[in-house]
């Protein structure tokens, strides 16, 4: 039986489909998942890093390195040059595609106290940017988010930001973008075995649903990859409670 | 010829009230923790603390030592989020100017390169700008006309680093993958002082690393210090990785306002090489 992960898995995939010879960033297990499986099938040339200094120029076994992307080099050339496609984690994000990970409530003294703004606001004004949430709910799409990290739409256009791409957003239910009328959210596809109506109630904004379709399954090879070469201890399962 | 070589305390002498220090490092990696610890000793306060942010932050806020803090980000990598970082903010007990991180190296840059400012368009549209109504922008003088986001120079008094090795002289060297932001933290700063895991011989970092891993020259560094696993529990690869049984610990007492005064007690109340006994023993118990 193929599992919602491993659909989500795949969905994140297809988030770099045509990305071609760029730096990818994939924050978080199941993006990182779909990232390599995206390089071990469709998209061949992307290129990513282990998560520290080094560009590995494998997807498995024993690691080659092939090049250095030391922080610095990251956000003094490599994110404003534009060649690379990052996927952040969001504790919230609204119908403008802001995202925050900062805090929440009041910046002063917020309720809760997150990362900081990250990367954010620089990755989303230089080059493509999509989101994971493991958790789709009211509390994380919200009509306006308290703190502004990654940029949207509205805030792009004041800004003539003319480098903006918030691609997608991926969640355990479904895919997510911007591309309704006048950057509206759409919802692109429900994962089978979830139903189009419990996205649109646990999102707090309006949802264009009139082109959803159902979430692509894995193809034989991709559940192949997955299950025996990038996963086999199954841990992408663990950011999907039953 | 200068010998810098001096000792924790000694560089912490160095320090005054009210002044703006940058740490460098990147979360929990590479963070100067013997310093630090030297700080949560002296009776230095009102301090402006500059970072990219790991354990470092959460411990001076432990201490009270932070009147304002500039970050991109606090995080304890392996785990998200620095408990004591956490509380201090949600208690609005800190004040804080909140920059995207390249933004902050933008800061940095122009601060090492004596500029007034430099343009960047990470921070347009995001709440960078709005948390900081002091940020300007500026217009490309050329055809563009861009509007760019003006970064003001992020000088600081000193900077605190932590390398793998040095000579007497200050030639510092960084033997990981990654040098960090370390370098411009000390080329914004008016005098910087680096501690490493070991001093050697000047003949000795180019037998030991590639010539491209000496970051710092000494015409930039104003004191070296000898502190062996001067960084734990932060990484100083290759010399050693990051302590994750004792982050872990740290950041569970750190949660709790009870257990926090043992492990203060245990590990912060001597010197450093008390802390480094006290953890031997911890990881001997394990």
């Amino acid at each position: 039986m193929i599992t919602r992960a491993e659909v989500a898995v795949v969905a994140c995939a297809e988030l770099f489909r045509g990305d071609g010879e760029i730096v990818v960033s994939p924050m978080g297990f199941v993006p990182a998942l779909g990232a390599r499986l995206a390089r071990l099938t469709f998209e061949p040339d992307l290129l990513m890093s282990d998560g520290e200094a080094f560009l590995l120029a494998n997807t498995t076994g024993e690691p080659v390195v092939e090049g250095w992307q030391p922080f610095r080099k990251m956000l003094d050339t490599v994110v404003p040059r534009g060649k690379r496609h990052v996927v952040m984690g969001a504790n919230q994000v609204d119908r403008h595609g802001n995202q925050n990970i900062s805090a929440i409530g009041d910046h002063a003294q917020p309720k809760k106290q997150l990362l900081g703004m990250r990367g954010g606001p620089g990755n989303t004004v230089n080059h493509r940017t999509s989101y994971w949430v493991p958790r789709h709910s009211k509390r994380v799409f919200v009509d306006e988010v308290d703190i502004v990290s990654g940029v949207g739409f509205t805030r792009a256009r004041e800004a003539k930001q003319r480098f903006h791409d918030v691609h997608r957003v991926v969640t355990n239910l479904g895919v997510l973008d911007f591309g309704g009328e006048d950057h509206a959210p759409r919802l692109l596809s429900a994962h089978p075995g979830v139903a189009v109506e419990d996205i649109v109630a646990a999102t707090s904004f309006p949802l264009d649903i009139g082109k959803t379709i159902e979430s692509r399954l894995p193809t034989g090879e991709e559940l192949r990859l997955l299950r025996e070469v990038l996963d086999p201890k199954s841990l992408r399962d663990r950011e999907f409670p039953t | 010829m200068a010998d810098k070589r001096m000792t924790a305390d000694e560089v912490v002498a160095e320090l005054a009230d009210g002044m703006t220090i940058g740490i460098g490092g990147w979360g929990s990696r590479r963070k100067p923790m013997a310093l630090v610890r030297a700080i949560l000793r002296s009776s230095l306060k009102d301090l402006t603390v500059v970072s990219y942010g790991g354990p470092d932050v959460g411990l001076l806020a432990s201490a009270a030592k932070i009147r304002r803090l500039v970050f991109g980000f606090v995080t304890l990598d392996s785990i998200p989020f620095d408990p004591w970082f956490n509380r201090v903010r949600e208690a609005g007990e800190i004040e804080v100017t909140e920059y995207d991180e390249g933004v902050l190296g933008t800061g940095l840059s122009a601060a090492a390169q004596r500029l007034p400012f430099l343009p960047t368009r990470a921070g347009l549209g995001s709440d960078v700008v709005k948390f900081n109504p002091g940020l300007r922008t500026v217009r490309s003088p050329y055809e563009d006309g861009e509007e760019l986001l003006a970064v003001p120079a992020l000088d600081l008094d000193v900077a605190l680093i932590h390398l793998n090795r040095a000579d007497a002289r200050g030639n510092a060297q960084y033997l990981g993958p990654d040098p960090y932001f370390d370098e411009l933290f000390a080329l914004a700063a008016r005098r910087s002082f680096v501690s490493v895991e070991k001093i050697v011989d000047t003949a000795e970092l180019t037998a030991e690393g590639p010539v491209q891993s000496l970051l710092l020259s000494r015409a930039h560094v104003d004191g070296v210090c000898e502190t062996p696993r001067g960084a734990h529990f932060t990484t100083a690869a290759p010399d050693y990785g990051r302590d994750e049984r004792f982050q872990r610990h740290y950041a569970e007492s750190a949660k709790d306002l009870e257990a926090w005064p043992r492990f203060a007690d245990r590990f912060l109340s001597g010197d450093e090489d008390h802390y480094q006994a006290e953890v031997g023993k911890f990881s001997e118990a394990s």
